[in-house]
């Protein structure tokens, strides 16, 4: 196995992952590390947030003193609204989501299957779970990417052949950013981009619970 | 003109009674009217079903009503968060019922009973938990889960201002699913920070005509989450 040394931090896989962000996007960022994404956008890409609880323009968190107990993101903290930003309500806010308005949804997962299923909103031992707006922005976003661990705390694989977890929606992954490897989900099966610096690509086959097409792997430029 | 302002919080949740089912706004903090959920609180009603987003924060507002054992039921999108810690001991004690909906399903289910829809046909949750049990539809190579309209005896919102018709402007996120819980229940009671004269809104700004609003009850601005006895 790896060294934990030779896996990238939380930082570097928001860094990564913001790099394919593109000008003139609107991006939905789940709950916990995709949040981190927006500070590593280049200055040169006008990017926009959506945050479901109504904000399209969401921007950083208040500078101290300018906090609105009104303005929050769909994690509940206090943010700002950038230039051009509206405010919506909760059907308008899922009519983007839903509606295909969103040309990416940056999510975190427990699984992703070859086929590009997606599981996140529940573990098979619990009873239930918080979906909140997965299930919708899963469904209805041009393109979601999925941001993660490569691994479970235990070692388990999360990108494998087929899901064991209960589904968020169904063929929906196409890019995945870890802290080993960027993999495209394709027709065609798992394919192995980039890998972190001082990772094999073997290694990252290792950790991983489905084959990886690895005819042209580079390496993640975290100077980026 | 009828004035729809209600004086007191008595008059404004007083016709509120035991069993009743109730949409309340706001998603996390803003836009929950806490100051009507205390006076839901302050009359004792028993057996509510809640229809909100989140399972309450803390001990206010909506963890308020389930810790005074209002609540019978709750149906929300996103019940298991840090900040629902009363929510969870009730649920785990097996005091309350709890039905999950996926968060734009819970507004649009609202948003149908309110356009008087007999429910709609939405992409998300196909082949998922959530849809176990519900009719599925293909149309036009697309697969479908039917959802039924969700309708409310009463909804408890929380706007900016209102006029005395009740026409109501929000504030920031905590616009949130207020628009929506005003259009889908029998009666709907506004909680607004400041009420203006009438023509003092911009007609062309108002998000919720007072047509959808019964009453509403003037607060003053407060800061939310704070425990507070009335």
């Amino acid at each position: 196995m790896s060294e934990q040394t030779n896996l990238l931090t939380r930082q570097q896989i928001a860094a990564r992952a913001a790099q394919d962000m593109q000008d003139g996007w609107l991006v939905n960022l789940g709950i916990g590390m995709p949040t981190m994404i927006p500070a590593f956008i280049p200055s040169n890409r006008d990017v926009m947030f959506h945050s479901e609880n109504g904000l399209i323009g969401m921007g950083p968190p208040p500078a101290e003193g300018e906090a609105d107990q009104d303005l929050i993101s769909a994690g509940k903290e206090l943010v700002t609204m950038v230039s051009g930003g509206a405010y919506v309500h909760h059907t308008d806010s899922f009519a983007i989501a839903r509606g295909g308005r969103l040309d990416c949804a940056v999510l975190g997962a427990f699984q992703v299957a070859v086929n590009g299923d997606l599981c996140n909103w529940r573990l098979p031992n619990q009873t239930s779970g918080s979906v909140g707006g997965a299930m919708d922005i899963a469904a209805g976003s041009k393109r979601v990417f999925v941001m993660m661990t490569h691994t479970a705390r235990d070692g388990a694989a999360k990108i494998v052949a087929a899901r064991t977890y209960p589904l968020t929606a169904m063929k929906v992954v196409t890019k995945i950013f870890t802290d080993m490897a960027v993999i495209s989900v394709t027709p065609d099966g798992f394919v192995l981009n980039e890998v972190a610096p001082g990772l094999t690509a073997d290694v990252v086959q290792a950790a991983t619970d489905a084959p990886l097409n690895m005819d042209a792997v580079g390496t993640i430029d975290v100077a980026a | 003109m009828k004035n729809k302002k209600s004086e007191t919080l008595e008059d404004a949740v007083g016709r509120i009674k035991d069993g009743a089912t109730l949409l309340i706004g706001g998603f996390g903090q803003p836009g929950v009217p806490e100051i009507l959920i205390d006076g839901v609180c302050d009359l004792g009603r028993r057996d509510l079903t809640i229809v909100t987003n989140n399972a309450g924060t803390g001990h206010s507002g909506i963890a308020r009503l389930f810790e005074e054992g209002c609540v019978s039921k709750l149906v929300c999108s996103f019940p298991w968060a840090k900040e629902s810690f009363v929510f969870k001991e009730l649920y785990n004690a097996g005091k309350i019922e709890l039905e999950i909906v996926p968060q734009g399903t819970l507004a649009e289910r609202m948003r149908s009973a309110g356009a008087g829809l007999g429910g709609f046909l939405t992409p998300t949750g196909v082949g998922t938990d959530l849809a176990d049990g519900k009719p599925s539809m293909n149309v036009d190579g697309k697969d479908y889960v039917l959802e039924k309209p969700l309708r409310g005896d009463f909804a408890l919102i929380k706007a900016y201002q209102a006029d005395p018709r009740g026409n109501l402007i929000y504030r920031k996120t905590g616009r949130n699913f207020n628009p929506i819980m005003a259009m889908a229940s029998d009666f709907t009671i506004a909680e607004v920070q400041k009420d203006v004269a009438i023509d003092e809104l911009d007609p062309e700004v108002i998000v919720t005509p007072g047509v959808f609003v019964d009453t509403y009850y003037v607060t003053g601005w407060y800061e939310i989450g704070k425990e507070r006895s009335i």
